[in-house]
């Protein structure tokens, strides 16, 4: 069986990608998705706000209640250097790259034209072979414009792209008016493939405190549909990877994708709940169902139900949310 | 030869020095002496190899005592070895002092001189404490500047490995410790030249090993001890000429030549001070002036003081003099004279006999820091050219007792006219010292001139008065005293326009900038009259900058260093714009490029902004204000306050005479609720309709600037408008109001009770039952709702359910408004305390914070009731609060075990009713105590009629028949480290003592030092490559006597555990420890939310709460109470909360992950066993079954 695929470029072995997560903190568990079969891996974000917040956090901490007090002039020793900013980060890339064999992506998550994006070419220079930028962007601001918020999509896309020559993917949110467009945009901006979709994560409330609070849920195998679609629309619209993330659980899920065009399809949820190991099973399962059904590769399926290619294109469309309300019956 | 120049202070100079020469440092925190043992720990932590390339050993010790026999150990067994301290820590070492040179034994203390506490303690320096050693056989060697503690420390170290002598290395604490100066540095292959191999290879030579056995230590009897203590000689009269023959090497490779003692002034003198430490250089630059002016004087430096050479002090003298004023910074009352001083007479007599020899005077300057100027030099020439000059005369203070002082001109100035001044007037926490400690190096060591500076701040921690004296200039400064005439003054907080006068020692045409939230054209009719009235006589330059703006504009926040910085380079002409513009970008590349690129960032943007908002004042020529200075105190505080606090409060305490003190350092107490500092922004306003009234609030506020009362309603008739007031909602006070009320210009503005507060708004829930508003619109309302609450009487302790948090703060709390930092961890557990037994509590407090907010002058915070009750309070030591204390139960005891015999023996006059009351009062509870003082009082007005000495001694001992709270309070440092003996024996004498350990983990007042409290995995001074042992179990440590009360408290995690704790602890009838959980700005958190961190500490196990309670031992039950929950969280999910733990991870992640897995099974285990102890079945005899 040909499980083999391409991914901006990147000949991998199958199209399981463990996606950027706290799980790629620890080498350990980068060795075993690599003994489970991965064929390449996303490490944990570098994150802009993180990366600000941690260097002025430091930087208060540090000059308090310095230089107020005769007795206590500091507070702290003041080391010859601290290692802030990316170093962490770039020397994980590094270790990662030497303790596996699997292509290692790494990931840049922010949301503004800075100085940041040059961390781009650090995590070229610690060994990634691909960058996933992540342009996680809120907008809260009434006044601003969408068109102006997708040019700061695509400016710091190209300052990326600027910086590296490692292939880049941005992984998206799905809430843009206009997907496709976007989707072309980044494109022709330099993109090499496109993440679908990146998780907002939701804040709650908790009741008690009456605070609203961060709480993080992992993916539901539901979540699927929204990249299905979406990579089912764009297979063949626009001629780059695609790489599908949320709600990929089991081997059907691989296929039900693949089927729609990705190229990829990265895990995470489901390792988080069922262990890294779940790969093996996951892989294991696709082969045996790609047998049972006679597929010989990955190429063969790929984009075999997308829009383009299915029977009944109207299914991506407004067409299918109109079937589907009409037939619900509870 | 070297000719590398750094800006550096005498702490760090004699730190490279002393760990280039040494082998093992053993180290203990003490002021002004610490800096360099933290900067050999840092040294040694970073890897810094000694000249022979091996990284010296420091290991931190648990007392100068301990570190003064490690330093012992060390150097018997051959190490070059070498410590620092300064004031007690020097007393600490004096047994092993005499070890030392009794042993003839190499090696050099480095001392940064200090007070020694007599009356008071006091941190700042004068020689008390290295006269206090002379006995010890040590030599010593007197440093005057920074430039000279750098050449001595090496000189020293040369002297004592050639005679064999040991060396004392001394130099002025703060002064020369503190003082920021351009020196040229030291170079390593100086430093090898004068430490020859050979010297080193004796030294080893004479080591103990058992392949080349020796006995040292012997005991000795009356037949040899004499002849043998007299063998050593040879060795002292050697040295003398050793140490000159060592000066002149040291001349011959740096240009610099000392001698022991060396002669500055006219060729034919006939005055002449002698004088040792920075006054002599003070001296030095008087005597050069004066000369240039005809006068016959000269100064005579003392360098090598011991052993004293009379051949070379007779020497160096002008055969001319005819008068000498011997100097002494020390004070030895009912001696004959002050040591120096006592030295010049002998020198004359022993040198010349009865013969004819100048005329000796003695006096006394500097003590405890007190300034010493060319003026007072001048003064004391003045005083010498009189017929009849005082002798054991004192300078630069008003003796109107014993009139002591002699007067000089405080106008006299010797300083030239081509040194730059500037006075810069901060805030502690605006970075103002920072930015002014870089400027001096961009100066410094970007130009051809010298640079000095010299730093003071007042005596709190929090809204600190920085006070920045900078001097450049293209000659060394010898101006080591502070700036009297400015050319440049900037005054970095408006709000001290009204405060202090800035502008008073700006010299006419001078440069004043102003940081003001008013721009060119409104900020003159905003100054008090008296500034705009300087600015016009002095004609001076005028600027201004909204700072806090351009800070808010570029994320500074309000650290407006940079800013400020980048203003007073741009218009003090010391630099061109550009080169410093350039300069300062270069230096802040250099301090915070290591904190990462967005703090580089936001100064740059800073700098830029800065110059882009500063603006010059064109101001009119008619003083327009209406606005005049404040006074420092109100005009209902008390006489005492008045006359002296209030001048200490306005920085004139250098003014008031002698006659204005206490003879014996006794002072009134609850001096803090008139000095009414105003220092924060933002204060708490209550919400009435949304509080719920749990007291949290109060509980929490480390100034006791909440306060909560219950009243009758009738009294609301006279409130102020504004006064807020609700009914009570607790049942034991229906009927009644009830009102939360803020001082506000005592709060600081902390936030932790608006955190803390758990009552939010149903509609809008940002809204708590306190929120933070501007405190400069509510000053003047709420002030008078202040002044009007403080009317209404306070509750009727025996109503109160002490148990209950929202009823204990009802209770009058006898601990406010310290000095202590905004958001202080350690004092709500002072406070609780006082609200609780303050009426009838004895304090003895151990150095530390502790004793420098409770009682730092000028005002200090244990108050009073409105029966005049109050704690009474006393700082001994730092080592020996526990032993004090249980000196005060002892003495206590003894005088109620009096009491109550004389009541006995005067039954039949006094009426058994009484008596049998007296003797038979149980005292357990407020009513109780109550009752007991009603029946005291009424002996006492049957005893007042009575001439007996039963009656006239009952009298005086009567108030002992009520109960006594002792408390025993102080820091981790004292508890865990350097008073863990006493703490120990203390608790082991079952004695009825309340011992209270604010346990911060770490060294808090001098800076943050790894104390055996500090958990492991965490970064502290001393500990800097992180702290490598757990924590000490200083709790099952006393629960192992089985008669001590322990209880471990986190009043930010379960406050009702805390109030139980104190309150079964004073119940209990025997010893009580209670370790209180103190966030500390140490720990690198923010201090607005730091019960968040006590919540984080005691939920991931790290720090348990329970109570050991003996009582429950005696009833059949098990004593061990475990309180908190299992760990919830993992102990890493506490500790990277904190910058103490995240350091290590920035500069050693292998190592912080392996300390933290470790941590995390300290925790686990630590759990465990405590399960186990609270677990385990208990008989009533207290054994284990």
């Amino acid at each position: 069986m040909d499980l083999t695929t391409t991914y901006m470029g990147l000949k991998l072995k199958n199209p399981l990608v463990p996606s950027a997560s706290t799980l790629s903190e620890k080498i350990d568990n980068l060795r075993k998705m690599e003994d489970s079969g991965a064929a390449a891996v996303v490490c944990y974000s570098l994150f802009e706000e993180e990366i600000i917040q941690e260097s002025r956090e430091l930087n208060d901490r540090l000059n308090q209640g310095t230089e107020s007090f005769f007795e206590a002039t500091s507070y702290f020793p003041e080391p010859d250097k601290l290692l802030i900013g990316p170093d962490f980060y770039l020397e994980h890339i590094r270790k990662a790259k030497a303790a596996v064999g699997i292509p290692i992506i790494g990931s840049l998550n922010g949301c503004s034209e800075g100085g940041w994006v040059q961390y781009a070419k650090l995590i070229q220079d610690a060994g990634a072979v691909a960058l996933e930028l992540n342009i996680y962007f809120m907008s809260t601001d009434a006044a601003s414009q969408s068109e102006q918020i997708e040019r700061v999509y695509l400016e710091i896309l190209k300052a990326v792209k600027a910086q590296v020559t490692i292939p880049v993917a941005v992984k998206l949110s799905p809430f843009f008016s206009a997907m496709a467009s976007m989707a072309k945009r980044l494109e022709q901006a330099g993109a090499d493939g496109l993440v679908l979709f990146n998780r907002f994560y939701q804040p709650d409330i908790d009741l008690e405190a009456l605070e609203v609070v961060p709480n993080v849920l992992l993916s539901t195998p539901q979540a699927l549909r929204l990249p299905l679609r979406w990579i089912g629309i764009l297979n063949g619209r626009v001629g780059i990877s695609l790489a599908a993330t949320s709600g990929i659980h089991n081997a059907d899920d691989v296929l039900k994708l693949i089927m729609a065009g990705a190229d990829v399809t990265m895990l995470c949820s489901a390792l988080f709940q069922k262990g890294v190991g779940h790969l093996t099973t996951v892989l294991n399962e696709m082969t045996r169902w790609m047998e049972e059904h006679e597929y010989e590769s990955i190429k063969q399926m790929k984009g075999s139900l997308s829009q383009r290619s299915s029977a009944n294109p109207a299914a991506f469309e407004r067409a299918n949310y109109m079937k589907a309300l009409r037939t619900f019956r509870g | 030869m070297s000719k590398k120049q750094v800006t550096i202070d005498g702490n760090e100079a004699v730190g490279i020095v002393a760990h280039k020469t040494n082998e093992v440092i053993a180290i203990y925190p003490i002021t002004p002496s610490s800096n360099m043992g933290e900067h050999a720990d840092e040294k040694s932590a970073n890897g810094e190899k000694n000249l022979w390339g091996i990284v010296p050993l420091v290991q931190e010790m648990q007392s100068e005592a301990g570190a003064a026999g490690a330093v012992h150990g060390a150097l018997q067994t051959g190490a070059l070895t070498t410590t620092f301290t300064a004031s007690q820590g020097l007393l600490l070492m004096i047994p092993n002092m005499f070890k030392i040179a009794g042993e003839l034994t190499a090696t050099v203390f480095h001392i940064a001189a200090r007070s020694v506490a007599a009356h008071a303690l006091s941190i700042f320096g004068d020689h008390s404490d290295v006269m206090a050693v002379r006995s010890t056989g040590w030599a010593q060697l007197a440093s005057a500047s920074v430039q000279e503690t750098m050449d001595n420390a090496l000189i020293a170290q040369a002297a004592t490995l050639e005679s064999r002598v040991p060396f004392i290395h001394f130099f002025d604490g703060f002064r020369t410790s503190h003082e920021v100066s351009k020196i040229e540095e030291l170079e390593e292959s100086v430093m090898r030249d004068m430490l020859p191999d050979d010297l080193i290879l004796a030294h080893r030579a004479r080591a103990m090993s058992p392949d080349r056995p020796v006995l040292r230590g012997s005991a000795q009897n009356p037949d040899v001890f004499f002849q043998s203590r007299e063998a050593c000689n040879p060795y002292y009269i050697a040295c003398p000429d050793i140490v000159q023959k060592t000066m002149d090497k040291f001349a011959g490779l740096t240009g610099r030549h000392y001698h022991l003692f060396d002669y500055v002034g006219a060729p034919d003198a006939d005055r002449l001070v002698v004088i040792m430490g920075s006054g002599a250089d003070i001296a030095h630059e008087a005597v050069e002036y004066l000369v240039a002016r005809g006068e016959k004087v000269g100064v005579l430096k003392v360098r090598l003081y011991r052993p004293f050479s009379i051949e070379h002090f007779v020497d160096a003298l002008p055969k001319s003099v005819k008068i000498i004023a011997a100097m002494d910074r020390t004070k030895e009352p009912g001696a004959p004279g002050d040591p120096l001083y006592m030295d010049v007479v002998n020198a004359f007599v022993e040198s010349n006999g009865s013969g004819p020899h100048p005329k000796v005077i003695g006096g006394r300057y500097g003590l405890s820091s007190k300034e010493f100027t060319a003026a007072m030099v001048k003064g004391i020439f003045d005083e010498m050219a009189k017929p009849q000059p005082k002798t054991h005369f004192t300078v630069g203070i008003v003796d109107d007792v014993t009139h002591s002082s002699i007067d000089y001109d405080p106008e006299f100035s010797t300083e030239p006219d081509d040194v730059v001044r500037a006075m810069f007037f901060g805030l502690g926490s605006d970075g103002t010292v920072s930015a002014n400690k870089n400027s001096i190096k961009i100066i410094a060591e970007g130009t051809p001139n010298y640079g000095q500076g010299y730093f003071v701040y007042d005596s709190k921690k929090a809204g600190t008065l920085t006070v920045s004296h900078l001097r450049f200039g293209p000659r060394p400064i010898r101006s080591s005293y502070l700036i009297s005439q400015a050319n440049f003054a900037a005054c970095h907080q408006f709000v001290f326009m009204e405060k202090y006068d800035v502008l008073k020692n700006l010299v006419e045409g001078g440069t004043f900038l102003l940081n003001a939230p008013y721009g060119p054209d409104e900020v003159w009719d905003k100054i008090p009259r008296s500034a705009q009235e300087q600015i016009m006589r002095k004609k001076i330059k005028f600027y201004v900058i909204d700072a806090y703006d351009v800070g808010r504009k570029t994320n500074m926040g309000v650290r407006i260093n940079t800013i400020m910085q980048t203003c007073f380079f741009a218009i003090s002409g010391v630099l061109p714009r550009e080169e410093a513009i350039a300069a300062i970008k270069e230096s802040i590349v250099h301090t915070y490029g290591k904190r990462g690129e967005e703090v580089v960032k936001m100064n740059f943007n800073a700098v830029d902004q800065a110059l882009a908002n500063m603006y010059e004042v064109k101001y009119p020529c008619n003083a327009s204000s209406e606005i005049s200075m404040r006074r420092p105190v109100p005009e209902e505080a008390p006489e005492f306050v008045q006359k002296l606090t209030a001048m200490i409060i306005a920085g004139r305490g250098d003014e008031l005479p002698v006659s204005a003190f206490p003879v014996d350092g006794t002072y009134p107490t609850g001096t803090t609720q008139w000095e009414r500092r105003n220092i924060a922004q933002d204060i708490p306003v209550w919400n009435s309709d949304i509080c719920i009234q749990c007291g949290k609030c109060a509980m929490v506020c480390p100034h006791a600037s909440i306060r909560i009362k219950v009243y009758d309603s009738r009294l609301l008739d006279q409130a102020p408008a504004t006064f807020k007031s609700v009914n009570a909602k607790d049942k034991e006070f229906a009927g009644q109001k009830y009102t939360i009320q803020i001082a506000p210009e005592d709060c600081t503005g902390c936030g932790v009770c608006v955190d803390v507060c758990p009552a939010r708004s149903k509609t809008e829930t940002k809204i708590k039952a306190l929120n933070m508003a501007l405190q400069l619109p509510l000053r003047e309302p709420e002030s008078e709702n202040w002044e009007f609450f403080k009317r209404i009487p306070e509750v009727d302790r025996s109503k109160v359910r002490t148990n209950l948090v929202r009823q204990a703060q009802l209770l009058q709390p006898l601990f406010e408004f310290s000095g202590a930092c905004a958001g202080c961890g350690e004092t709500p557990y002072l406070k609780l305390m006082t609200q609780l037994f303050g009426d009838r509590a004895v304090c003895a407090n151990a150095t530390g914070c502790s004793s420098i907010y409770g009682g730092n002058l000028p005002t200090t915070p244990y108050a009073m009731n409105a029966d005049g009750r109050g704690p009474t309070w006393n700082n001994s030591l730092f080592e020996d609060a526990a032993e004090f204390g249980l000196g005060f139960r002892l003495s206590i005891d003894t005088q109620a075990g009096f009491a109550q015999q004389l009541v006995k023996n005067l039954e039949s006059v006094l009426g058994t009713e009484l008596v049998e009351g007296l003797l038979n009062a149980v005292q357990k509870d407020e009513a109780d105590i109550y009752a007991q003082r009603e029946r005291v009082k009424i002996l006492k007005q049957k005893l007042q009629g009575m001439q007996t000495s039963e009656a006239r001694q009952l009298l005086a001992i009567a108030d002992m028949l009520v109960k006594k709270s002792v408390w025993i309070i102080g820091g981790d440092g004292w508890a865990y480290d350097i008073g863990f003996g006493g703490l120990d024996h203390v608790i082991a004498s079952g004695k009825n003592v309340n011992l209270l350990v604010l346990d911060t983990e770490v060294y808090s007042n001098t800076g943050g030092q790894a104390s055996k409290s500090t958990p492991r995995g965490a970064v502290a001074k001393f500990a800097s490559g992180g702290k490598q042992a757990g924590k000490k179990d200083l709790g099952l440590i006393a629960m192992s006597y089985g008669n001590v009360y322990v209880a471990s408290v986190a009043f930010g995690a379960k406050d009702e555990h805390t109030l139980r704790a104190f309150l079964e602890a004073e119940a209990y009838d025997g010893p009580s420890l209670i370790i209180a959980y103190s966030h500390c700005i140490a720990h690198g958190i923010n201090m607005e939310t730091a019960l968040e961190e006590q919540k984080a500490a005691v939920d991931s196990g790290h720090w348990p709460l329970y109570r050991y309670n003996p009582q429950l031992a005696a009833e059949g039950k098990n004593p061990m109470q475990l309180d908190s929950r299992p760990p919830k969280i993992p102990v890493k999910d506490y500790c990277y909360r904190e910058t103490r733990f995240k350091m290590l991870t920035k500069t050693k992640p292998e190592e912080a992950k392996r300390l933290m897995e470790l941590a995390q099974q300290d925790v686990d285990n630590r759990r465990s066993l405590y399960e186990y102890l609270a677990g385990r079945p208990f008989s009533a005899e207290g054994t284990q079954q």
